[in-house]
């Protein structure tokens, strides 16, 4: 991809990715925000950093299923930006929800498993953020690096969960998510299945050049 | 003296959401009670009906604002979105209507909806309402008592407790029809009560509110209201009561029974699962009010239940 095609691509990033939020500010300036804002902008900030997580998510097995390199050059953007999102909402609940109220906030994160998996995916996409410069990829080592950030698979599953237990059973919008996220996790898995059995199969082929030598 | 929406709703406590947004701020940064600036109550919309002001029956607060109660239901029939109802409520007719009361009773009827409108006086009550999902509303509803009806029948002895089913017509309730992965709650939405609860003078057999006939959103053209029991006991679009003896199936218990129990009253000391009781968002407020129980009808109707295990009978 040229130049400048990959600013192109990040500019649509940036815009698509801040819409939401840009019309939940209009939607403060204008009064818009249906009866019930503090939900709404809830619903709103949890949703759209469920679609960047699961956004985030699918550039590998995108670039696995087409041989395209650009989705990866895209990772750390929208990853933040999922971060940024989680982090909004996780404020509102404390802020505009409970307003400061330790006690109930403590006692939900304690007894309500949505609420538990909901801070775990929050939590662990923390150290993902703070190790995302160049600069922590060097200082990590391109392996440890690596390994620490599988974190976000688990982030992404945790988020699924978190919506599918919080809504009521009769919705399926919780599952359509959860699905894609399945989708995304087979492509991995059946890529790295394969990578084992080319791995192997070289193994072989080495030995078999090996013994004709003997 | 006739009362009118702009008596009954006080400037100061309304907030527009904007207000209310500001007002978080403010709260923010000072630590005190919201209080925002006078918005003129609109007058409600739709055909007027006249009703007298049971002031035996009416909560201090001050009502939401109309367009609220009528944009943000709950009414699965529509949709599963809070705006599915206001939406889509034009494809309900709710006249022709009847209502059939039937099952043990010495007279059973089928009511045509006029004749539903004349058993008793029309009164305007004005009750809090508390949703389930921990948010909640103040709302002048016109209507009478449900036992004055159900009197009509005259039920047997034997009947226990009063099952209220609503309109299953996917023709006019675009939510029943079956989706691409199957229904939402199981068909015709049925709801119940005891018969002592069915009975008690709060229980208000309900065709209007706020000063208008009741919008079909918020369940024409006849619906109950339970004050002291969660919003989705309040069964809406009736078509049937049938007096029984045994405890009738809801629709909300089939769906998820460890969330919603036959009784669901009012509770703050009993959790949902998913979330505590303990308090509620009223519409147009910024901070949680803390929920009284049986919803601050405590001591009317708490002698109805005295002897039990409110944590068992959710
Ligand atoms: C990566 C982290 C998280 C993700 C991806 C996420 C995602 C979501 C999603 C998709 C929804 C449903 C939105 C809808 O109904 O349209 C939601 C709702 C919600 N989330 Fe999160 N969430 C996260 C973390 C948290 C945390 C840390 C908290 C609080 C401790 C929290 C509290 C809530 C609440 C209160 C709701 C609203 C539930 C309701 O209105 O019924 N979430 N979240």
């Amino acid at each position: 991809m040229t130049t400048r095609g990959r600013v192109a691509l990040k500019v649509g990033v940036w815009a698509v990715a801040l819409a939401p939020l840009a019309a939940l500010l209009y939607g403060f300036a204008t009064d818009d925000l249906t009866v019930n804002p503090i939900e709404y902008v809830t619903r709103q900030l949890g949703e759209t950093a469920l679609r960047l997580l699961l956004a985030t998510l699918a550039l590998t097995p995108l670039r696995i299923v087409s041989g395209w390199s650009w989705p990866i050059t895209l990772r750390r953007l929208l990853g933040l930006l999922a971060f940024f999102y989680a982090v909004l909402h996780f404020a509102v609940w404390i802020v505009l929800d409970h307003f400061f109220d330790w006690h109930t906030m403590g006692d939900d994160i304690a007894k309500r498993p949505w609420i538990t998996v909901g801070l775990t995916a929050l939590v662990l996409l923390v150290p993902l953020a703070a190790t995302s410069t160049t600069g922590m990829i060097k200082r990590l080592g391109g392996r440890a690096w690596r390994r620490l950030h599988r974190l976000v698979y688990v982030a992404g599953i945790l988020g699924c969960l978190h919506y599918i237990w919080l809504a009521k059973k009769v919705l399926i919008q919780p599952w359509v998510y959860a699905t894609i996220l399945m989708l995304l996790l087979a492509v991995r898995l059946w890529n790295s299945g394969r990578g084992l059995a080319r791995r192997a199969e070289q193994k072989k082929a080495q030995k078999i050049v090996i013994g004709s030598r003997g | 003296m006739r009362l009118r929406y702009s008596d009954v709703t006080p400037e100061k406590l309304y907030l527009s959401r904007r207000e209310l947004m500001a007002g978080a701020i403010a709260l923010a940064a000072i630590g005190c009670d919201v209080g925002a600036e006078a918005t003129a109550a609109p007058m409600p919309a739709g055909a007027p009906l006249k009703a007298t002001p049971n002031a035996a029956y009416r909560v201090q607060d001050a009502p939401t604002k109309f367009d609220a109660a009528t944009t943000y239901n709950n009414f699965y029939e529509f949709g599963v979105n809070k705006e599915d109802p206001a939406r889509l409520g034009q494809t309900l007719k709710p006249r022709p209507w009847h209502v059939q009361v039937d099952g043990l009773c010495a007279k059973p009827k089928t009511f045509d909806i006029e004749e539903v409108l004349k058993v008793a006086p029309l009164e305007e009550r004005i009750y809090s309402l508390r949703c389930v999902e921990a948010w909640s509303m103040v709302i002048p509803w016109i209507g009478y008592p449900l036992a004055a009806l159900l009197k009509q029948v005259e039920p047997r002895p034997g009947a226990k407790y009063v099952e209220f089913t609503t309109l299953k017509d996917p023709e006019q309730f675009p939510g029943q029809k079956p989706g691409f992965f199957g229904g939402t709650l199981d068909w015709p939405y049925t709801e119940g009560l005891r018969l002592d609860e069915a009975m008690h003078p709060l229980t208000l057999l309900t065709v209007g509110m706020y000063g208008q006939v009741l919008p079909n959103q918020n369940g024409a053209p006849v619906r109950v209201v339970i004050p002291w029991k969660y919003g989705f006991k309040s069964a809406k679009s009736i078509v049937r009561i049938r007096l029984t003896d045994t405890e009738p199936k809801t629709a909300w218990n089939k769906a998820a029974p460890q969330e919603y129990g036959f009784y669901s009253n009012v509770n703050p000391k009993v959790d949902h699962p998913r979330w505590s009781q303990g308090t509620e968002r009223r519409i147009g407020e910024f901070r949680r009010r803390t929920t009284l129980m049986f919803n601050g009808y405590a001591d009317q109707v708490a002698s109805l239940y005295t002897g039990m295990d409110l944590k068992k009978n959710y």
